[in-house]
């Protein structure tokens, strides 16, 4: 398989004056394209950390981020702007949703910031809708949805400009566990049509679900 | 990509979502052009006023007025009044070759009453030659003549206004109309000049002073010959004058002294003006980049996500300026459409017109208080990180 993200001894350390937090150290990861890998420890491992810096959001104190085969050290922030906008969906434990905005122009929101001409938004954002089955709450507020439907508008958003990856940092920590398994098999399902999923979760039964299971503890990978 | 017309959208339905603290925050800028532009626009009024109503005396009128000295007790110099008619003699005798009319002018405010209508006019007393002094035209009728001064007859030359409120559509040529118990013959009816002229009613000076026991003249009003230079007959009417009165007893001015005085105070009162603006202005833009500074804390969340989602700094940057300019500019909107309104309720007492300068420097100056005051929240929204946008929970 060829690797679609590589993480090359990535650290991250926080300097807070009088101590040093480190968050992550010497972390090598290599993705294949179209894994479903999961990104597993507890609470205060580093997990989001590493999400951060693999979705290009967050750059490491040290070691570097390969996309693509191409090396994201030297990217200009606006470069970085359109390789999170081209090839990455992110999906959060707290939805991020826009309040007080339709469930269509949430999922719209991505395809502002692309090169999508602005005619083909409304169609591209409605298709998404459909697949994760939410098409007669287009017109419903955000605030207005449960919050299994609140992470499917998200996943439909992840999925709008057609991203390689999906980064999902515990897109079910704030839903019951029937939800939960909705939401998973949304992962599987796009997995299936080729997408690459990384899913971070502090609950290892959710992660057998994926092909592998990278564990971290303390900010370095044990497993 | 980020097209202008998307940010314009995404920064007016963000406004849209907070309609009253977008309201307040507007109110500023909304009270900084509302009294700068209706004050402009009274000031503008005021001076198409003036204007007017010396245009239509023409600019080759001089005029003779009782002085009033300075210092003195005005209702001494009212009293010491020393213009008489001998003056009008006397000008004639020396500046007579170079000057077209001249008329004596006594002013005073009387009731007329035609039946059971009243109206509360200024009776103008002069000789025929007030026709052409005031720059009068006839409706229909006709003036008082030579012959009508030397008999003091009680007749009467009448405004537009004085004839519409007294007689309606009636033709008032023939009838009579009672001022102070005299009865006056109306002989026709004036042209509407605009301003405050057509309240008048003009009558012989000689049939003035017979009826109202009036002595002294309010003015003498003469026209310099057309080609000569108006200062310089200005000057031979004072030479001439002197010789029946002492230099503190009169003075003379032309239209132009007059013009040039009030433009002076006018230019005074615009500096106050533009000073205010400024004030207003400096107070609505602090307003403004206080919310905008709170609004960009409340949306960190919103602002990280953005970023997440692939917009650059520079594409939030350019959403929060343009919600600090869209707030300035409707602030500035609305004002001057308060100003509008403004003149339109002040329209019977003053034509006051809201100049285009006015509308384009109230839009310029609104959005122009929007860039400044809008830069600083922009830069603070554009320039955090996504991490610690997305971890405020
Ligand atoms: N901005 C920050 N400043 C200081 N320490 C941080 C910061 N972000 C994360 N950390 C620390 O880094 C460690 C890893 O955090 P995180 O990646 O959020 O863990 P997880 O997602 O696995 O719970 C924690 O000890 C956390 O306190
Ligand atoms: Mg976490």
């Amino acid at each position: 398989m060829t690797p679609i993200l590589q993480a090359q001894n990535v650290s991250k350390i926080y300097d807070m004056g009088t101590t040093k937090i480190e968050a992550l150290l010497g972390v090598n990861i290599e993705i294949g394209k179209g894994e479903f890998v999961a990104i597993v420890g507890k609470s205060g491992s580093g997990k989001s950390t590493l999400m951060h810096i693999l979705g290009l959001l967050d750059t490491p104190t040290e070691g570097e981020v390969i996309l693509n085969g191409i090396n994201t050290k030297g990217m200009s922030e606006k470069q970085l702007a359109q390789v999170r906008n081209n090839e990455i969906g992110f999906v959060f434990q707290s939805f991020n949703l826009l309040q007080r905005t339709t469930v269509l122009d949430n999922v719209i929101l991505p395809l502002k910031y692309s090169t999508v001409p602005s005619s083909e938004w409304e169609r591209k954002a409605k298709e998404m809708i459909e697949i994760v089955g939410l098409q007669d709450r287009l017109k419903n507020k955000s605030n207005e949805l449960s919050g299994g439907q609140k992470q499917r508008v998200a996943i439909a958003r992840a999925m709008v400009n057609d991203p390689s990856m999906i980064l999902a940092d515990e897109p079910t920590g704030n839903l019951d566990t029937k939800t939960g398994e909705e939401i998973i098999k949304n992962f599987l399902k796009l997995n299936s049509q080729g997408k690459t999923i990384i899913l971070v979760t502090h609950d290892d039964e959710l992660a057998q679900i994926a092909q592998r299971k990278i564990v971290l503890k303390d900010g370095c990978i044990v497993k | 990509m980020i097209y202008v017309p998307e940010t314009i959208k995404s920064a007016l339905s963000a406004l849209a979502l907070n309609k009253i603290r977008t309201f307040l925050t507007m109110l500023g800028v909304i009270i900084g052009v509302f009294s700068v532009v209706s004050l402009v626009a009274v000031v503008q009024g005021f001076q198409n006023y003036i204007t007017d109503q010396f245009s239509a005396l023409g600019s080759n009128l001089i005029l003779v007025t009782p002085s009033v000295g300075e210092g003195q007790d005005p209702s001494r110099a009212f009293m010491g009044n020393k213009l008489s008619l001998k003056n009008v003699d006397t000008i004639n005798l020396y500046v007579g070759d170079k000057i077209s009319v001249i008329t004596p002018s006594i002013r005073i405010a009387k009731t007329a009453e035609y039946k059971t209508k009243t109206y509360a006019s200024t009776v103008v007393g002069g000789n025929y030659q007030s026709y052409s002094v005031y720059g009068l035209e006839t409706d229909t009728g006709s003036y008082y003549t030579k012959s009508d001064d030397s008999k003091k007859a009680s007749v009467v030359f009448i405004s537009s206004d004085v004839k519409k409120e007294l007689f309606g559509d009636r033709n008032p040529v023939g009838e009579k109309i009672k001022i102070e118990n005299t009865n006056f013959e109306v002989l026709g009816v004036a042209k509407p000049k605009g301003g405050n002229f057509d309240d008048r009613i003009f009558m012989p000076d000689t049939s003035l002073k017979a009826v109202f026991n009036i002595e002294a003249l309010s003015s003498i009003a003469l026209k310099a010959n057309e080609g000569l230079d108006v200062d310089e007959v200005m000057r031979e009417v004072k030479v001439a004058l002197l010789k029946d009165m002492k230099i503190d007893d009169f003075s003379v001015v032309t239209q132009k002294d007059v013009l040039s005085s009030i433009d002076q105070i006018l230019g005074v009162l615009s500096s106050a003006l533009a000073a205010v603006a400024g004030i207003s202005l400096l107070v609505g833009g602090i307003g403004i980049m206080n919310i905008m500074l709170v609004s960009v804390t409340e949306r960190t969340q919103e602002i990280g996500l953005r970023k997440a989602l692939g917009a650059t700094s520079k594409n939030i940057g350019r959403q929060f300026l343009a919600e600090a300019i869209f707030i300035s500019l409707g602030g500035g909107m609305v004002g001057l459409l308060l100003g509008y309104l403004s003149t339109l309720a002040v329209a019977s007492f003053i034509n006051a017109t809201i100049p285009w300068w006015a509308v384009a420097l109230a839009m310029g100056f609104s959005i122009f208080v929007g860039v400044v005051f809008g830069t600083y929240p922009a830069l603070s929204a554009s320039k955090k990180d996504p991490i610690e946008a997305l971890r405020f929970e």
